[in-house]
């Protein structure tokens, strides 16, 4: 089994409509996963059922017991979070910025303070158009374990991949750098960067690239609105080849990708057929450059 | 008067947006912008201003002090976030887990947790005329972006005086980043694409908004694209529809080369300004 994972640094690349492409490229050989939790938009164009679905536990918050509570102040003191405030004589806990380190409910001479488990969002197992598998999650208003939210649809997507022996898993990253794009590469066997040749687009793949070398992960490159800016486009590829980074594919600057969306469906269904050669072709070079036997 | 502009789906035009109103006003009165997207900080292609001042960013990480400590498992046990393992003969700390909450070392029966600042990322100053720019940037490899975040806005308000605009240009997404980068401020500016990702993405971010207790307004860019279900949608939830920026290929073309639009597209500077008159009427901007 093999996992790829799909991300870009910068957003509004191209990653989803490209991953959602590529996910009805490889119909039922793959279970597909998003995990661009934070704003899941894979949904859109593969219609999954929601068939399954489980809510989802992660950290804690603080509640004060004011029944309980003798106003001492000590919570306040130690927290570093600033989340525990005194209105009108009564202490009070802000939980968008609890932390949920529990040191308030530690200190507490009076054992006033709980600290409950929070339920940070759903995942869903679902079957999608193409009729395979897509694991996929929404993370609750403000929450803050989207690393271990997309931890959680990795290993789901992989149980699903193993139930139904699917070869390949196909994993929907989010951008930046930061824990849930960490929790998204580990136990990935290759990564795709999906960039576009602006300066924010090149800076951003590097950061991201500099990151996925920590993990010595192979990965490649796909260049999308290759043509917005050539000379760009060509320092991608230089930096591709420099860095042993697979150049896989460039895309032209094509509306047809908004088009598609609006009509609630993936490149692969659309009738661009430009770009529907490209992708199809970049997903057997992919297939190609991950048949690691 | 500090204004957040936020988006939900990545790569709508946030830094276009934040840029361009901080060059435009800078021209009538100091403007501050802090660039909160501090995993993947890209105003500063924007603002090529002088640089001032670079700072390290620090966040405090307790360090085992293998002397004093006799072993007795209590900062295992309060630490909420796995961060702190005693494992054998020895304790580990694993930094990336750790939130800085003290508890393990403050708890310490021995003191052989001691609290060390731990640089996670820097922050830079910049100037140009009577803009001023911070670009906050998280260290590779490092995963929690909200203290650089804090520093960058503690930043601020330590060297500026309270009067003085400012725009924070925030991260994706509706997790604890954009929390962090939007909380301290009086209006949220959403900007999206009129599509359906765009759509149902905005409508994440105005829940967190709502949640946070925030006004806010919504700018549609690359208008003309997609459909109209971003217009019906502010009317029905009576949001504000700021402006709209036109969708052009060459828009797409300068903001590659780091190109401010407002400067080069005379129908874009119109939509900006625009923007900004709209931002007097709701009494945002004075």
């Amino acid at each position: 089994m093999k996992e790829i994972v799909i991300i870009s640094g910068k957003g509004g690349t191209g990653k989803t409509s490209i991953t959602a492409a590529f996910a009805m490229l490889a119909g039922n050989d793959a279970v597909i996963a998003d995990c661009d939790v934070d704003a899941a938009d894979m949904h859109l164009l593969l219609q999954p059922d929601f068939s399954q679905s489980e809510d989802f536990y992660s950290g804690f918050k603080a509640v004060i017991d004011q029944s309980l509570c003798i106003k001492c102040g000590k919570c306040q003191k130690i927290c570093r979070f600033d989340a525990i405030k005194n209105i009108n004589d009564s202490f009070n806990i802000t939980p968008l910025d609890c932390e949920g380190c529990g040191y308030c409910a530690e200190i507490c001479p009076v054992k006033a303070i709980q600290m409950v488990e929070q339920n940070v969002g759903k995942w869903y197992i679902s079957k999608i158009k193409s009729g395979t598998h897509m694991v996929h999650a929404r993370l609750g208003i403000g929450a803050d374990n989207s690393g271990k939210l997309v931890a959680k649809v990795k290993k789901e997507a992989k149980n699903v991949a193993q139930e139904t022996s699917k070869d390949i898993i196909l994993v929907d990253g989010s951008p930046g750098i930061g824990c849930p794009v960490v929790s998204s590469l580990s136990g990935a066997d290759y990564v795709i960067l999906v960039t576009e040749p602006t300066l924010s687009g090149f800076h951003d793949m590097k950061r991201v690239f500099e990151l996925i070398q920590n993990f010595k992960l192979p990965s490649g490159c796909i260049i999308n609105k290759y043509d917005i800016n050539i000379e760009i486009a060509e320092k991608i590829r230089d930096f591709c080849e420099k860095n042993s980074i697979d150049h896989i594919s460039n895309l032209p600057y094509d509306e047809s990708f908004t088009v598609a969306m609006t009509q609630g469906k993936t490149i692969i269904e659309s009738n661009s057929e430009t770009l529907k050669i490209i992708l199809e072709d970049s997903w057997k070079k992919i297939i190609k450059l991950t048949d690691f036997h | 008067m500090k204004i957040a502009i936020a988006s939900g789906k990545g790569g709508t035009g946030k830094t276009t947006l934040a840029t361009n109103l901080a060059h435009l006003l800078s021209q009538k009165f100091p403007v501050i912008l802090a660039d909160l997207d501090v995993e993947e900080p890209n105003s500063g292609f924007f603002i090529k201003g002088n640089k001032i001042r670079e700072k390290k960013a620090f966040r405090m990480i307790p360090e085992w002090d293998k002397d004093k400590c006799v072993l007795c498992g209590n900062c295992q046990r309060v630490c909420k976030f796995n961060a702190v393992i005693k494992l054998g003969e020895e304790v580990l700390v694993f930094n990336q887990l750790c939130h800085g909450c003290y508890a393990c070392s403050e708890l310490c029966p021995q003191n052989a947790l001691l609290m060390k600042s731990f640089e996670v990322g820097k922050i830079t100053e910049f100037r140009k005329n009577d803009l001023h720019f911070l670009e906050g940037k998280l260290n590779v490899g490092e995963e929690q972006a909200v203290p650089v975040i804090k520093r960058t806005l503690e930043y601020v308000e330590q060297k500026f005086s309270p009067d003085i605009l400012r725009i924070f240009d925030a991260p994706p997404g509706t997790s604890c980043p954009v929390i962090e980068a939007t909380k301290d401020a009086d209006y949220i500016i959403l900007i999206t694409e009129p599509t359906p990702f765009g759509l149902h993405d905005l409508k994440l971010a105005v829940d967190v908004m709502r949640e946070l207790k925030k006004q806010c307004g919504v700018v549609i860019n690359r208008y003309g694209i997609g459909n109209d279900d971003v217009i019906r949608y502010c009317k029905k939830e009576r949001i504000p529809l700021l402006g709209k920026i036109p969708n052009m290929k060459r828009a797409a073309e300068t903001y590659a080369k780091g190109g401010l639009l407002s400067e080069t597209i005379p129908e874009i500077r119109n939509s900006f300004e625009k923007i900004i008159e709209n931002l007097r009427t709701l009494e945002v901007l004075s």
